[in-house]
């Protein structure tokens, strides 16, 4: 970043980047409705999809709060460009087989339960309340996908394999949960976010505990990482999300009524 | 997880300032006044749209009631951050106070503190089990994180003998379970 943000701006942009990972996310689980594997699974993929973008529309709201230019929260979600999108790369990977899915889901809940947990202290009101209440919601999400990892791990000769590449392909994509930039570090500082070494040091114990427990591979702390979301550069895969997502916002603009 | 049998006894919601002085309250279309148990009378009347078994106040979702001026100022939680039914409850909560005489009623939504399932209203988790909904059960500081499922009681034949069948029910507040005695599938009411 060249300019110095200032403290509204360096807000806003964290509150983007917490909204974008529950909105790319919730799309990507949406993508499964009408196709799940079983119909208590669909119930609850969309169920926990519901309650992200729930929290999205929450995050966004302050955002757009705080937008110089004045726009609003659907505006933020539904008309920006790839580039301008902050969501973790993690959250816009492809759901593949059910093993990447529920991976996926429980990588991104660890840190998100940590990520809440430090928020709910957070001397902004605002935040701590959007956090309070999201936090009941993630920890039932995280129950979810650890037991889901742990039953896929330690069950079938094939769930096991299909586990291990999961945790593995994905692994890539986790260095950024528990990296942190400058506006993490001054937000930090403020109570606003995340202690960053807390937060990964949390992150790292809790996918141990359950991946060893699910007899899957450990994987290695200083693999090369996947890194760019926060300043917009993402993997092919977001631009095709947003292709569908945005289409009815883009084609018809304002519309109100159906 | 929770013992069986060792639930403790749900409390009602106490509201934050429940407060209505009685002289500020403006009189209704008719020319009458309108107490403060009479609006309360009114959102007893507005039933949550997705379990029409219990009422907004039954759900703990009122969380306090003020005039601003002569307006009539509700405050309401939503359940869930994604409830879909949180804008539909709030203009069904205009509508019934309109109804009811109180002109230009204000919903105003508050996140803080989040609702939790220990504010359902004893009547509303009797309401809930007499329409086959398992109440929520015990308090939320006994769950744990990483550990089992707890014990939920068959709504229908009163059995402990039951099993989840998906975290999720039929709408994010309910998981599902099913009962291994008299083998009925039933929605439980998720503890949060």
């Amino acid at each position: 970043m060249t300019q110095a943000l200032t403290q509204q701006q360096t807000l806003q942009e964290y509150l983007l980047r917490l909204a974008d990972s529950n909105l790319i996310i919730s799309q990507r689980l949406c993508e499964l409705c009408g196709k799940a594997p079983a119909v208590e699974e669909e119930m609850a993929l969309m169920n926990v999809a519901l309650d992200l973008v729930g929290q999205a529309r929450n995050w966004y709201e302050y955002a757009a709060d705080l937008d110089e230019a004045k726009r609003d929260a659907d505006t933020l979600a539904f008309r920006r460009d790839a580039h301008d999108y902050r969501n973790l790369l993690l959250t816009e990977q492809p759901n593949g087989d059910y093993a990447v899915t529920m991976v996926r889901q429980f990588y991104f809940d660890v840190w998100h339960y940590f990520t809440l947990q430090s928020l709910v202290n957070a001397p902004d009101e605002r935040i701590a309340g959007i956090a309070a209440k999201a936090l009941k919601e993630v920890t039932y999400h995280l129950r979810r996908s650890s037991a889901w990892v742990k039953r896929l791990g330690d069950g079938t000769e094939e769930s096991h394999q299909r586990m291990e590449e999961a945790v593995e392909s994905l692994w890539r994509f986790t260095g950024e949960l528990i990296t942190h930039d400058q506006v993490e570090l001054d937000l930090a500082a403020q109570g606003l976010a995340p202690n960053p070494e807390q937060l990964a040091a949390d992150w790292k114990g809790m996918v141990k505990e359950v991946l060893t427990e699910a007899t899957l591979s450990l994987q290695d702390d200083n693999a090369w990482m996947h890194l760019g979301s926060k300043k917009g550069i993402h993997t092919e895969h977001l631009g095709l999300i947003l292709a569908e997502m945005q289409f009815l916002q883009r084609a018809y603009p304002d519309a109100k009524t159906w | 997880m929770l013992k069986p049998g060792k639930t403790s006894k749900p409390v009602a919601a106490p509201l934050e300032n429940p407060m209505i002085a009685s002289d500020l309250v403006p009189a209704n279309a008719c020319g009458k006044p309108l107490s403060e148990d009479q609006i309360w009378q009114l959102l007893q009347e507005v039933k949550d749209p997705e379990v029409p078994a219990v009422s907004v106040v039954e759900l703990g979702v009122i969380r306090k009631l003020s005039w601003q001026g002569q307006q009539l100022v509700v405050d309401v939680t939503p359940t869930y951050s994604g409830c879909p039914a949180t804008d539909l409850i709030e203009e069904l909560i205009a509508a019934a106070l309109m109804q009811g005489g109180i002109r230009d009623p204000q919903i105003k939504r508050v996140l803080t503190p989040a609702w939790t399932t220990d504010w359902i209203t004893p009547e509303g988790r009797e309401k809930l089990r007499q329409f086959g909904i398992a109440p929520p059960q015990g308090s939320v500081s006994k769950m744990t994180l990483l550990g089992h499922d707890q014990q939920v009681t068959c709504p229908h034949c009163g059995s402990n003998h039951t099993e989840q069948v998906s975290e999720f029910g039929s709408t994010a507040c309910k998981a599902l379970y099913r009962c291994t005695d008299c083998l009925e599938p039933f929605d439980y009411f998720k503890c949060i």
